[in-house]
């Protein structure tokens, strides 16, 4: 039985006592408060203002903007990333503490978007980079766009497992052929 | 506090620098086009010269004539042109300045010991272009990534293939007029489309 299914606890001491897996109360924990990482390279970083807004109010979804990416679940990638600006990228990433999510934002951080024909400076999406669980399109996506992407990734979290035997990176997404294990931002370091 | 015009200030930059040449284009923005080696008098005079005062260097790009519109006339030149585009706070008067340096020993001297806001735009105008700046106290790259090679806006950029690994296009990704990268062939003459309408 899931958490959310629950009825809710009344007075009565009995009912104040839920029995129930530890994944899913982890997972029913960690899916409302996704702690989103402030990181805005582009026009997306408006709309996702604009999603933290008093309008659509990310709040009420358990999402609160972090200032550091070890305070931070998810890492919205809003915007165009240039290949200089792409270890940046990774090293946040690498900061985030597990289990650790990411969405890409808009055309550019799925793929490079405008920039991709012509420029030379401009990452043909983030994948490149860090593992993406959720993709949304729009140039910019409009923040209802941005909260279903949410919705989607509350599923994976949902469906994460924290205890027992899992994945050893819960990030192999279907589709992103992203690399792991190396850095391909910096160097490798020389034996 | 009237500004000298266009022709004095052209006047007087003759008078330290013979070489200086007017130009008057279409736009109706003429430009004073001096000699790399005489841009430190030339600048010093526009900066300290009392009637001429210009304190403020406005900007400074750059440019490449190689392809140049208008350019036709003169194919050989390729050359890389810096601009400086210069203000007198007090006089209230503007001039807009041009060298050109050649394309293989690209080099002119730095003006950022007289205007130091052009300590970035050099560093910008090296990165693009590839402009060496004489006397330039740290001239690194401002935009791009310290390792990356060559000089994007320069016409005869070739687009990295790839980046610390990453490619420059996505896998399976072609695009038909891409730039052509660095490692490419030749471009083979494009096929004839072929008309497939919608099933």
């Amino acid at each position: 039985m899931a958490v959310a299914d629950l009825p809710k606890p009344g007075n009565d001491p009995h009912e104040q006592i839920v029995l129930t897996a530890v994944d899913e109360f982890l997972a029913w924990g960690k899916e409302n408060s996704l702690f989103y990482l402030l990181f805005a390279t582009a026009c997306c970083g408006i709309e996702l203002m604009q999603a933290g807004g008093p309008r659509y109010d990310v709040d009420r979804l358990g999402m609160i903007p972090r200032a550091t990416p070890r305070q931070a679940d998810l890492m919205i990638v809003a915007g165009t990333i240039t290949h200089k600006m792409a270890g940046v990228v990774r090293t946040l990433w690498e900061q985030m503490t597990e289990p650790r999510w990411v969405v890409s934002m808009g055309s550019c951080a799925n793929s490079g978007g405008p920039f991709s024909k012509w420029s030379y400076s401009v990452l043909n999406g983030v994948d490149k980079y860090v593992p993406v669980d959720v993709y949304i399109p729009g140039c910019p996506p409009r923040p209802e766009a941005l909260i279903d992407g949410v919705m989607a990734l509350r599923e994976r979290v949902r469906r994460y497992r924290t205890m027992g035997v899992r994945d050893r990176d819960p990030h192999v997404v279907q589709g992103a052929d992203c690399r792991f294990g190396s850095h391909p931002g910096k160097p490798e370091p020389q034996a | 506090m009237n500004g000298m015009t266009f022709d004095a200030i052209a006047a007087r930059i003759t008078q330290v620098c013979e070489e200086a040449m007017v130009v008057r284009s279409e736009n109706g923005q003429p430009f004073v086009r001096v000699p790399a080696a005489a841009l430190p008098r030339v600048a010093a005079l526009l900066r300290r010269d009392p009637a001429l005062l210009c304190d403020a260097l406005m900007d400074l790009t750059g440019y490449d004539r190689l392809k140049y519109p208008g350019n036709e006339a003169s194919p050989a030149n390729d050359a890389i042109a810096v601009v400086y585009l210069l203000f007198s706070q007090q006089h209230h008067h503007r001039v807009m300045l041009e060298v050109q340096a050649p394309r293989a020993l690209c080099a002119v001297p730095t003006v950022s010991g007289l205007w130091p806001a052009a300590l970035y735009f050099e560093r910008e105008v090296f990165d693009l272009l590839g402009v060496q700046f004489v006397g330039h106290p740290s001239l690194e790259r401002i935009l791009c990534p310290d390792d990356w090679v060559g000089h994007p806006l320069r016409k005869d950029y070739l687009y990295p293939a790839q980046y610390h690994g990453v490619p420059h296009l996505r896998e399976g990704q072609h695009f038909d007029g891409a730039p052509r990268r660095q490692g490419d062939p030749e471009p083979a003459p494009t096929p004839a489309p072929t008309k497939k309408g919608h099933p």
